[in-house]
């Protein structure tokens, strides 16, 4: 059953296992009752028309809220395309860990933003896309481009800053670029790949309505990455008003890990339940575990499945979480001993 | 006006380059002594070809009537039409479109609208809405959506209602548009055009009347030219569309509705090109954009004083023409920038220092450099006037640098 089709709203349950049977994940905010921050039901649509906002972390209604939720009941892998994920997957952790240790030997320099723990985001999303279709990240995207294809010896290279380096050196940690894969980068300030992205999403567009070059499979997509503190910016919101006003085959992916920096996405937002910011500009909003690939993965097909039908962008909340800290530099002493998160438990 | 003074030029310059066709002879000299003769090539191409006589300090009796309507530099071969230069750089829009499926415009009101300054009017109909874009009120954000759109095969023209709007897109601008090219190692090319008038109006208020071109000037990989006449806005927009590298062309308020004969037929001039508006012997005085006029019109009184002034439009921000303008300072050797920009970090200042770091030698006095005033432009008209060049303080200029 597709996760967006149960467009009533389903309640969270109060107690702490979510997802019983699976692999503890990160405390996770939104599902628990959190002191101020009620779980309320949206309110009935005063546009008339129903809020396509679905909690898909949460069983899609099908069975009772607290039962056991085995990986079994989401969208069914074939053991090869496990492995295919399983595989990038690993490959993403290992080559974050290679850094960190490049890094802390004095053999790389620069800012460098690992992805440990958020790997499930990266392949969920990247192993459904076509090698047409184009992926957008930020500073945190070497995971990404390995994950779209780019071999992750040019990537090492580059982070070398070597002429080998996917980017001829030129460009570094932050700015990973393939045009052979359609990696449109690598973005060193938060939010600035977004409208590159919708730029991407409206050239599909545009080849399918104005160059007539139509694609048997639908609309090439394109996929942005971005975190919870872009979610407070100018620039996110403007381009979910013009993908969603011009129906642009995009998806918005927000790996949500809780915190800018040190700026906890508490302290930062006013609605901290960004999946809601969808429906406000028409467009659905999903929330999931981003944890868990194969609930990443489901989503994704959807969202893609829309996207290329020309039926318009998604925004999708991955709740997910760094192990390590912003960057390589960065001391990380606010979230010592998950101090923090366990206060919300 | 202009067969008489065609039909003077071909008696009275009998050594003027016969291998070069001139087709307009540009009101620059009369009187049996030329310096120089302004050819323009059918390909648009302008270049000087040299007389060996030299002006013996002769009082030039006609004055050097450069207004809107009277053009130094169009090849009429034919008659060619006759247009405003909004419609200038429509025609040269529409042109590239037609050829190019790619090209599409993207910017407010330039779709149903037709452009807050008509230079988009009637395209949306022509091409439909998505290849001529209205967008929401979202600068950076539909700036970095040309720019992306134009990373993945498009040839974006992206239009700021007002220069000063793309302060808001500086941020893609300077972290995008500049640089996606180089940091991505050359895996992508940017060939976005972003055009719009800027410039100090009439009475508009300091928002509205900014001076972009400083602030811009930094940016590396942009390239930088402002238009001035019909003729070369049509040129420059058509150039700008082609060109594979991010171009900025800069319009101005008061400019739109010059008039001027353009060719009929098909041209696209050099972006990295400097356009003669005067020869002269006596000082180079380099301009841009709106300035031109005043310059030229100093330049009436400069030449009844008996001042021979060479005007040079550089037409192309960044990079400067060096060579143009390198050919005029070894000439005359004494320069005077002209500039609508802002004293402090302008075109003028970056364009004086690379005079110095070139042309040292060949300069008999410093350089002067008029600017507009380091103030937000006020709306009092006449206090407006004050912070802009006029002519009067032009003429100054020039009778103290050749004193």
């Amino acid at each position: 059953m597709s996760a967006f089709s149960a467009v009533r709203i389903l309640f969270p349950p109060v107690v702490a296992a979510r997802s019983a049977g699976e692999k503890p994940s990160a405390p996770f905010l939104p599902s628990l009752a959190v002191p101020g921050l009620t779980r309320s039901p949206l309110r009935a649509p005063r546009l008339g028309r129903p809020l396509l906002a679905v909690s898909s972390d949460v069983l899609s209604g099908q069975k009772p809220l607290g039962s056991n939720s085995s990986p079994s009941s989401h969208a069914a892998v074939s053991r090869e395309e496990a492995l295919v994920l399983y595989e990038d997957m690993v490959l993403g952790r290992v080559f974050e860990d290679m850094c960190a240790q490049m890094y802390y030997r004095g053999k790389m320099f620069g800012f460098v933003h690992l992805y440990n723990g958020q790997e499930a985001v990266s392949t969920g999303f990247i192993k459904l896309l076509e090698a047409t279709d184009s992926v957008v990240s930020t500073y945190r995207d070497h995971v990404h481009a390995v994950s779209k294809g780019v071999p992750a010896r040019a990537v090492m290279a580059e982070l070398f800053g070597k002429t080998t380096g996917c980017c001829r050196g030129q460009g570094g940690s932050m700015h990973m670029f393939s045009s052979t894969h359609n990696l449109l980068g690598g973005f060193a300030f938060i939010g600035e790949g977004i409208p590159v992205a919708t730029g991407a999403a409206f050239s599909s567009k545009y080849r399918h309505e104005v160059l007539k070059q139509s694609n048997p499979k639908g609309l090439d997509v394109t996929v942005a990455f971005f975190g919870d503190g872009t979610c407070n910016n100018g620039q996110f919101f403007e381009c979910l008003n013009m993908a969603q006003l011009w129906k642009l085959p995009i998806i918005f992916v927000v790996e949500n890990n809780l915190w800018a920096i040190g700026m906890s996405h508490l302290r930062a937002t006013s609605d901290p339940e960004i999946w809601k910011k969808g429906p406000a500009f028409g467009m659905p909003g999903v929330h999931v575990d981003g944890m868990d690939v194969l609930k990443v993965r489901e989503v994704a097909m959807e969202a893609i499945g829309r996207a290329r039908r020309g039926e318009g962008p998604t925004l999708v909340e991955c709740e997910t979480y760094r192990f390590r800290g912003h960057s390589l530099a960065d001391p990380d002493e606010l979230r010592k001993a998950g101090k923090l998160e366990i206060l919300f438990i | 006006m202009a067969s008489a003074l065609q039909s003077a030029a071909l008696l009275s310059n009998a050594t003027a380059s016969r291998r070069c066709r001139f087709a307009y002879y540009p009101a620059s000299h009369s009187g049996s002594k030329c310096c120089g003769i302004l050819v323009v090539r059918s390909d648009g191409r302008v270049s000087r070809s040299f007389n060996a006589s030299l002006r013996n300090g002769n009082l030039v009796t006609n004055a050097i009537a450069t207004k809107a309507d009277t053009v130094t530099s169009s090849t009429a071969s034919k008659p060619g039409h006759e247009l405003l230069l909004f419609e200038a750089l429509r025609e040269g829009l529409e042109e590239e479109m037609d050829r190019d499926p790619r090209v599409c415009v993207m910017g407010e009101d330039v779709g149903h609208y037709g452009g807050s300054y008509k230079v988009t009017k009637g395209l949306a109909t022509k091409y439909g809405d998505l290849r001529v874009l209205d967008t929401p009120i979202a600068e950076n954000s539909f700036t970095g959506m040309g720019i992306g759109s134009a990373m993945t095969g498009l040839r974006p023209v992206v239009e700021g209602m007002n220069m000063g709007f793309l302060l808001l897109a500086y941020n893609q601008i300077s972290n995008n548009c500049g640089m996606l090219h180089y940091t991505s190692g050359g895996q992508f090319t940017i060939p976005i055009v972003i055009r719009g008038p800027g410039g100090v109006g009439r009475q508009l208020g300091a928002e509205h009347s900014q001076r972009l071109e400083s602030y811009f000037q930094s940016i590396p990989g942009l390239q930088m030219v402002a238009c001035s006449t019909p003729y070369n806005a049509k040129g420059l927009m058509k150039a700008a569309i082609r060109s594979e590298n991010p171009v900025v062309l800069f319009e101005h308020v008061l400019l739109y509705n010059l008039k001027e004969r353009i060719p009929d037929e098909e041209y696209v001039l050099s972006l990295e090109e400097a356009e003669m508006v005067r020869p002269g012997e006596h000082v180079t005085i380099l301009t841009y954009s709106r300035m031109r006029y005043h310059v030229m019109q100093a330049a009436k009184t400069l030449v009844n004083k008996g001042y021979d002034p060479e005007v040079i439009d550089i037409r192309s921000l960044k990079p400067f023409d060096l060579y143009t303008i390198g050919k005029s300072v070894k000439k005359t050797h004494r320069v005077l920038i002209v500039e609508e920009c802002m004293r402090t970090g302008g075109i003028g200042s970056s364009l004086r220092s690379a005079i110095i770091d070139n042309f040292w030698d060949y300069l008999d006095a410093p350089i002067m450099c008029l600017s507009s005033q380091d103030v937000p432009t006020p709306y009092a008209g006449t206090l407006e006037e004050w912070t802009v060049v006029q002519p009067a303080q032009i003429v100054t200029a020039v009778e103290q640098l050749c004193q």
